[in-house]
């Protein structure tokens, strides 16, 4: 229901290089007031540079943005901000010393006699717009040490409170579980009936055709194509973004033996998780399954050492592993692959191939050097397995695309060959075609006896790789299910409790 | 489906469970707990006090008094401009070279127009103070060389600067005109006038940081630099600006400073950004950024005056000053650390409170 016949801003033939990377060749898009527009595409495609430029914070070498018929030049994102354009960008950038209401307001704060700022006004504000996305979080607390999912609600309700025409999205859904994706669509639902245009940005296609109008596909920095949602379908839109249709694969077949390899018992970490207990057998995978917040990553990071539990034990092959030891848990074969990619997981300013390698120096040591040879054909390697797209494998990690750091991660923790791996979000933002690839190296790995353990909001990705499912609430283990007797509406109810499920 | 336990708990809210992400009253927790350091610096600082009167009691004369306060008056006026430049991530070398000409040119001003009017005074050195800070700012703000590299320079450079011009002359007191000489010694009790002047001017200033939104700026910019950048934060802008009022600062503590001490050569104030640095951190300015206030800063410079003197009536090496100095920075880098660990502890625990 397109009911402004002009686009409230457009972009038409841009293009944007980084040296030799052709992030976008021609990028292409307009947004409808009181519509939401998706743009999809695999990992790499431009997206995101596409969205900087609306933000203001890219420059294209060639092309023409307008806004309201008029062509603009945004010299910087205050210049975007000012045209009532507001941007969730994929990798939430807050100021952890100052407040959440400080955040979503900065350079916009009330002001009350004598231009002081109203902190008090500010604090309200910001209430209300987490009333509005019903959430509770305190504005007045440090955004320091915020889980992401919290991160990203502050970066949407910062936009929300600029009252913009136009916001652009960009994977606002990747940290957010089900139940929060609902809250933000119910928002944006309110918005669009306001007149606002949305560009949104997300690899999953169910929440596409749930939320926008209207979709455009981009491949290589191109645009593809352009669609209404009601008159298309998922496999058209797939087979626009990789270019081939994608098969299909459900094997379960995989036999794994009783011995648990990984046993967690009665871990206990005050105010984050009590009492869990679980085993996970060599060649099995079992999920983690529950909503934000509710200490999923928290025992994961536990198991590993990067936290000290209170009490109870974790053994790896019946050996009792010593707490709070990272250097130990790795010792005896545990991998972890983060959630917080660019603070746990990576070095953002080294190497691609670096990266890579990191975690498998041991093993690429020959006479007790590396040739930097070796180090480049073994991230070569990898890289191929994962899909990464980059420009050169000596460049920084900062330079890849989200989805693409993202896959340098697992990269680096396969590499390793552990025998236990635990993943926490593994295919966050990561598209389509490789979220395959990268469940089927999770069961790759599962199948040689690498004992896995994935954490993930995603459901069809639970159900589809776990052989069983725990869900937690509130720091507590609620319920278990097999891989057969589970479903998406039993794992919400189980995870939410909400009273129609738990009754039965 | 097996439910390994029944929380007959009722969430209903419409369309799910509200997520608590934070306990209320966490907040005002963090706060207390943050002024706690602000006690911490008062509580060392009384008991230096009360151990040194206890054996000298000479040490809370009032003359006594009065040289810890214009001392610290000095540090402290010192360590508002660099708060200012700690904030927003960066620092300022050079303010003890900046106060060293700015006291020798003003001063000498004397010496040549022997009527000059005491406001022409002021503005020279605060005007010298100001070209300096300009010169910093725009290296670092515009010409993005790191503040460490610009201001290590500047020291150095506005010293030999200094040097050159002074060569071996010297300002003396009997050459300046008593009402130049009384903005520093003219006293209310065993308060000097001074003081109280610049305590205000802190006072104001750490409101202003505090409260107006190019103040936040500063924090916001030190806080994460990338994020500032995002929501059109003028960055350059603000740092540059830093960078001036910190020179200007300097260029008006060194008038001061000539005024108190009327004897004025080539080395006045060498070694005062070290101090002043000091006092800055001690008094809970994060060093890489982002939080801390001027008056918690003043309270540090306070607190190191104090010290110094307290060994020097108590007879104490030169020697321990420094090495004291260097132990509360220590503590100070250390006590953050860890009360940044035990809020975090201490939020979590209060948190798991509200959700069983
Ligand atoms: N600053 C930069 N320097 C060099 N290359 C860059 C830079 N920014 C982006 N690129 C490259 O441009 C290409 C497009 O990146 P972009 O971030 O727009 O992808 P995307 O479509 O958002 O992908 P994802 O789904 O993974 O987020 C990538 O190959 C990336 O490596
Ligand atoms: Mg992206």
């Amino acid at each position: 229901m397109s009911n402004q016949f002009d686009p409230v801003i457009s972009l038409r033939g841009a293009k944007k290089y980084f040296g030799a990377v052709h992030a976008l060749e021609d990028g292409q898009i307009e947004l409808f007031s009181g519509e939401a527009h998706a743009l999809v595409g695999e990992n790499g495609a431009g997206k995101s540079t596409l969205v900087k430029i609306f933000a203001g914070l890219h420059r294209p070498d060639s092309g023409t943005l307008t806004v309201d018929g008029k062509v603009v030049h945004f010299d910087s994102p205050r210049a975007a901000i000012e045209s009532g354009i507001a941007v969730i960008y994929q990798e939430p950038t807050l100021f952890p010393d100052l407040t959440v209401a400080e955040n979503i307001f900065m350079e916009r704060q009330p002001q009350r006699s004598f231009k002081r700022i109203d902190f008090r006004r500010m604090n309200r504000e910001a209430r209300e717009i987490f009333s509005r996305l019903e959430v509770v979080l305190d504005p007045t607390r440090l955004a320091l040490g915020l889980s992401i999912a919290e991160q990203q609600i502050v970066e949407i309700a910062k936009a929300l409170s600029l009252d913009a025409r136009v916001i652009v999205m960009d994977e606002p859904t990747a940290a957010l579980s089900s139940v929060e994706v609902d809250r933000l669509f119910r928002v944006s639902e309110t918005l669009k009936a306001s007149g606002v245009a949305i560009l949104f940005i997300s690899h999953r296609l169910d929440e596409v055709f749930a939320l926008c109008e209207r979709v455009t596909v981009m491949r290589d920095g191109r645009f593809v194509t352009s669609s209404l949602t009601n008159e298309t379908d998922e496999n058209s839109l797939v087979r626009a973004m990789v270019g081939r249709d994608l098969e299909k694969r459900t094997d379960q077949l995989r036999q794994f033996d009783q011995r648990a390899l990984l046993e967690v018992e009665h871990l206990t970490l005050e105010g984050l998780f009590v009492d869990i207990s679980f085993t996970v057998a060599a060649g099995e995978i079992v999920a983690l399954s529950g909503l934000v917040g509710a200490g999923r990553s928290e025992v994961a990071t536990a198991i590993f050492g990067i936290r000290r539990y209170d009490h109870g034990r974790v053994s790896v092959d019946g050996k009792e592993l010593r707490r709070g030891s990272p250097s130990a848990a790795m010792t005896s074969g545990i991998g972890l692959v983060p959630e917080d990619r660019r603070l746990q997981g990576l070095v953002m300013e080294q190497s691609i191939s670096r990266n890579i390698s990191m975690g498998s120096l041991k093993s690429l040591k020959k006479n007790g050097v590396i040739r930097a040879f070796t180090e480049t054909r073994f991230a070569a390697d990898w890289s191929v397995k994962l899909q990464i797209k980059y420009g050169n494998l000596g460049n920084s990690v900062s330079t890849l695309s989200g989805g693409n750091q993202q896959k340098v991660v697992l990269a680096k923790w396969m590499a390793r060959s552990p025998k236990i791996l635990i993943v926490d979000e593994p295919t966050r933002g990561i598209d389509i075609g490789t979220k395959a690839e990268v469940h089927r190296l999770i069961l790759e790995l599962a199948r040689s006896g690498v004992a896995v353990l994935v954490i993930s909001s995603e459901l069809p990705e639970v159900l589809n790789l776990a052989d069983r499912i725990l869900v937690m609430r509130e720091g507590r283990l609620v319920a278990e299910f097999t891989h057969d007797d589970a479903s998406e509406e039993a794992i919400i109810g189980a995870a939410t409790l909400s009273s129609e499920v738990s009754a039965s | 489906m097996t439910v390994l336990e029944n929380n007959s708990r009722d969430h209903s809210l419409s369309g799910g469970p509200a997520i608590d992400f934070a306990p209320s009253g966490a907040s005002r927790f963090t706060s207390i707990v943050f002024r706690a350091r602000e006690f911490g610096i008062f509580g060392i600082l009384v008991v230096f006090v009360l151990i040194t009167t206890a054996i000298k009691p000479r040490f809370l004369a009032a003359q006594n008094i009065k040289f810890i306060l214009i001392d610290t008056t000095i540090f402290a006026l010192l360590a508002l401009g660099e708060t200012m430049v700690v904030i927003s991530k960066n620092v300022d070398l050079s303010i003890g070279s900046i106060l060293g000409i700015s006291a020798f040119v003003s001063s000498n001003l004397y010496q040549q127009f022997h009527h000059i009017s005491i406001l022409l005074v002021f503005t020279t050195g605060i005007g010298i103070g100001l070209v300096f800070g300009l010169i910093n700012g725009v290296l670092v703000a515009f010409g993005r060389v790191p503040s460490l590299v610009v201001t290590l320079a500047s020291l150095y450079i506005i010293r030999g600067i200094d040097v050159l011009y002074v060569g071996g002359q010297q300002v003396v007191a009997s050459s300046l005109p008593s009402n130049f000489l009384s903005v520093t010694s003219s006293s209310l009790g065993p308060v000097p006038i001074i003081s109280i002047v610049v305590a205000i001017v802190i006072f104001v200033g750490s409101y202003y940081l505090k409260n107006y939104r190019s103040g936040r700026d500063l924090y916001a910019i030190g806080s994460s630099d990338l994020a500032a950048g995002l929501v059109g934060i003028p960055i350059a802008k603000r740092v540059f600006t830093s960078f001036a009022l910190s020179g200007m600062i300097a260029g008006l503590a060194g008038v001061i400073w000539a005024s108190y001490y009327g004897t004025v050569d080539s080395t006045a104030g060498t070694g005062y950004e070290f101090t002043v640095v000091t006092a800055v951190v001690v008094g809970g300015v994060a060093i890489f950024g982002g939080s801390g206030s001027a008056v918690g800063a003043a309270i540090g410079a306070l607190l190191l005056n104090t010290i110094n003197s307290s060994l020097y009536v108590l007879g104490v090496s030169a020697f321990w000053d420094q090495a004291i100095s260097g132990l509360l920075l220590i503590l100070a880098i250390a006590l953050d650390r860890g009360l940044g660990l035990y809020v975090a502890k201490s939020l979590r625990k209060r948190s798991s409170r509200v959700a069983s």
